[in-house]
């Protein structure tokens, strides 16, 4: 039973560290698939979403829930305002002007998070209820932890069924197929993409302000995970949302066994699987062949 | 010829002013943007705040900060300020120095340019043997390390510990320290869990789940403060380990003040080893504290970082008025040694031996107090020396 519950503990603190990746960067994945949009500015908009929940539930005494939607709202419209301003005017550039542009974009947003929020840590205030530990029966376990993994079971479901069984998805699995043959098919690709856009920087503001109990919010968010983030991602292929669910578990469950086995590695070893993997699989884990 | 007299006119108008005030320049680095940027500002607050309450002391002198920003532990980022500081800004005085890698990294230089350098965070213990220039007005981490080793097995009664340490070189002086007292004292510390780096902090969840399983007395964790310690509570109080009756211990790095409150409940009987808190009882914090609440709003608190920038500055006010604003590094040392000041923390001493702080540490254990977590001290070790270098251990023996 010891066994047991230490195998069930290492599963669920992994899963929920999984979950928090996938829910960040299933966005990312997307728009990186979509539009071959290096968007290292990704992590920033999750930021910006914790923030924003941060605030709502600080200053307007918002409860969480609310300010999660909150969250996801204000953030998707907020990158839809930079998308057609900014981000539309670089889709035909180069890679590395894209680079240049989003990481210049991620030093803006840190140094106005900093400017308005001053650099220390943000606390998130979970309701009482999702505090403290249940009992599963084989163990006793944080409760948030369990939540989390719940809402991310929730949310694979709802992406899932909303990319393979609506018409929206229809198109955006079209066009992260074959762009050209879905703009000639009379797929408007620039509202599309605005709209996957802005839908996956509030995917990535909800999992800034989940998340925010295990990786914090401080400006330089934006920055710390994005690594993390572009792993997830290029381990789970380009623009498929199981293939980052199962990237984002993956990578949560091993990096937390071995952390736990094998705390004298370090975060060494998420890096070298990760060479491994595109080594083995340039096109992602489950990735389509490019 | 009346651009000529302009400029004997100019060149007179300089030396008089000079003759007015002796201007001193301290060099500043510390790291104003990134992760460290709140530590900044809390040193950089503690030096402003002494300037700023004893114009008395500082006159007929003028000191000047000049600040520069070194970004990150890394150390690259620091070396390169200090030198621009030493050769480009002709400082008189260097300071600041939040990450002991920085310091490491630094000591070349410093011991190159020649000028007094005051240390007024960075713990790792072997960085004053590193330069003779070094002076450190904030801690070792072996002050508070080996006092707490000591204490959680003659008091706390600890037979078996656990440390979690953030791995980089204070860290691994946090550990050697806590492990030495506490064994030399009949504990045992059955596994040591390096806990990521000092640049991001980690998700504490699988190391803590590791340190639960071995069901210590005590588990001494070191981390940096601020963010760290934040999430260290946090996922203590979130894995059930006080319920396990695992006793979270540690150096006040975990309960710094200006992360307290933020912390709450969760807070509430951690027992830790340090030199200051904001609720130490003595005449001398309760000025410095309502001081500072009155500069920098009462929202705000100072805690161990501010304090070591507050008395650091007294050290370098106490330098300029001794050599009359000439400071000359060789002198500034024999003016340092064996200098005493009555600090918020309580009275502090540079051991003339080593350069290094000679203070008091205190016990203390946080409560609920009037709503608020309250540092309630519960022991106190007087003229507490660096441990490390008073035994000779590894890098602190002389070479």
């Amino acid at each position: 039973m010891i066994v047991g519950a230490d195998v069930a503990s290492v599963l669920l603190g992994g899963v929920a560290a999984g979950m928090v990746l996938f829910i960040v960067s299933v966005g990312l994945s997307i728009t990186m698939g979509l539009m071959g949009f290096v968007n290292l500015a990704h992590g920033g908009f999750a930021m910006l979403g914790g923030y924003a929940i941060v605030y709502a539930m600080k200053v307007w005494g918002l409860g969480f829930v609310p300010a999660l939607v909150f969250g996801f709202v204000v953030t998707a419209a907020g990158s839809a305002v930079l998308e057609r301003l900014l981000y539309a005017r670089l889709y035909k550039a180069a890679e590395l002007d894209q680079v240049l542009f989003t990481i210049g974009l991620v030093f803006i947003m840190i140094a106005a998070v900093t400017l308005w929020f001053g650099p220390e840590n943000q606390p998130v205030a979970l309701p009482a209820m999702l505090q403290g530990q249940i009992d599963l029966g084989i163990t006793r376990y944080r409760t948030y932890s369990v939540v989390l993994i719940a809402i991310g079971i929730v949310i694979v479901a709802g992406l899932w069924l909303g990319f393979e069984r609506t018409r929206m998805g229809a198109q955006i699995r079209a066009a992260v197929d074959n762009r050209r043959m879905a703009e000639s098919l009379g797929i408007n690709i620039d509202r599309l993409f605005t709209a996957t856009f802005a839908f996956g920087s509030g995917m990535a503001a909800l999992g800034g302000g989940l998340g925010a109990e295990f990786l914090g919010l401080d400006p330089q968010y934006a920055l710390k995970y994005l690594v993390y983030f572009l792993i997830v991602v290029a381990v789970g292929g380009l623009g498929r949302v199981t293939g980052v669910f199962y990237a984002a578990l993956l990578i949560g469950v091993l990096d937390f066994v071995l952390k736990k086995y094998l705390p004298q590695g370090g975060a060494l070893f998420i890096y070298a699987l990760t060479i491994l993997v595109l080594l083995w699989r340039p096109q992602g884990l489950f990735g389509a062949r490019a | 010829m009346i651009k000529r007299i302009a400029a004997v006119l100019a060149a007179l108008a300089l030396t008089a002013a000079g003759a007015e005030a002796q201007e001193v320049k301290v060099g500043v680095n510390l790291p104003y943007t990134g992760i460290g940027a709140e530590f900044a500002q809390l040193v950089d607050r503690g030096m402003e705040l002494y300037l700023k309450l004893n114009p008395d002391k500082v006159r007929p002198y003028k000191i000047t900060l000049i600040k520069r920003d070194v970004k990150d532990p890394g150390g690259a980022n620091a070396k390169i300020v200090v030198q621009e500081l030493l050769t480009q800004d002709n400082v008189d005085v260097l300071a600041g120095w939040i990450y002991s890698p920085n310091a490491i990294a630094s000591a070349p230089i410093v011991t190159a340019g020649k000028k007094l350098a005051v240390i007024m965070n960075a713990g790792t213990a072997h960085i004053t043997t590193l330069s003779p220039y070094y002076v450190r007005t904030s801690f070792s981490m072996w002050h508070a390390g080996y006092a707490l080793g000591e204490a959680a097995a003659k008091l706390m009664h600890a037979k078996t510990a656990v440390v979690g340490y953030t791995d980089f070189p204070p860290g691994k002086d946090s550990l050697a320290a806590f492990k030495r007292a506490f064994e030399s004292h009949g504990g045992k510390v059955v596994d040591e869990i390096p806990m990521g780096s000092a640049g991001a902090v980690p998700d504490f969840t699988p190391f803590f789940q590791r340190a639960k399983d071995k069901k210590p007395d005590v588990f001494f964790v070191f981390v940096p403060a601020g963010d760290h310690a934040a999430a260290v509570v946090k996922t203590y109080a979130a894995l059930g380990m006080r319920e396990a009756g695992i006793r979270l211990i540690g150096p006040g790095d975990i309960t710094q003040d200006t992360k307290l409150q933020a912390m709450g409940a969760a807070a509430v009987g951690l027992v830790t080893m340090h030199h200051y808190h904001a609720d130490l009882e003595n005449a001398e914090n309760k000025r410095f504290v309502e001081a500072w609440k009155k500069e920098y709003g009462a929202a705000t608190t100072p805690d161990f970082m501010a304090v070591g920038g507050y008395d650091g500055m007294a050290a370098i006010v106490h330098v300029v008025q001794t050599l009359k604003g000439k400071v000359d590094a060789d002198k500034a040392l024999e003016a340092l040694k064996g200098w005493k000041f009555n600090s918020p923390r309580g009275p502090i001493m540079i051991d003339p031996v080593t350069r290094d702080i000679v203070m008091n540490e205190y016990l203390s254990e946080a409560v609920m107090k009037d709503g608020r977590v309250f540092q309630k001290v519960i022991g106190r070790i007087d003229a507490v020396k660096d441990a490390c270098k008073e035994q000779k251990i590894g890098p602190c023996a002389p070479k």
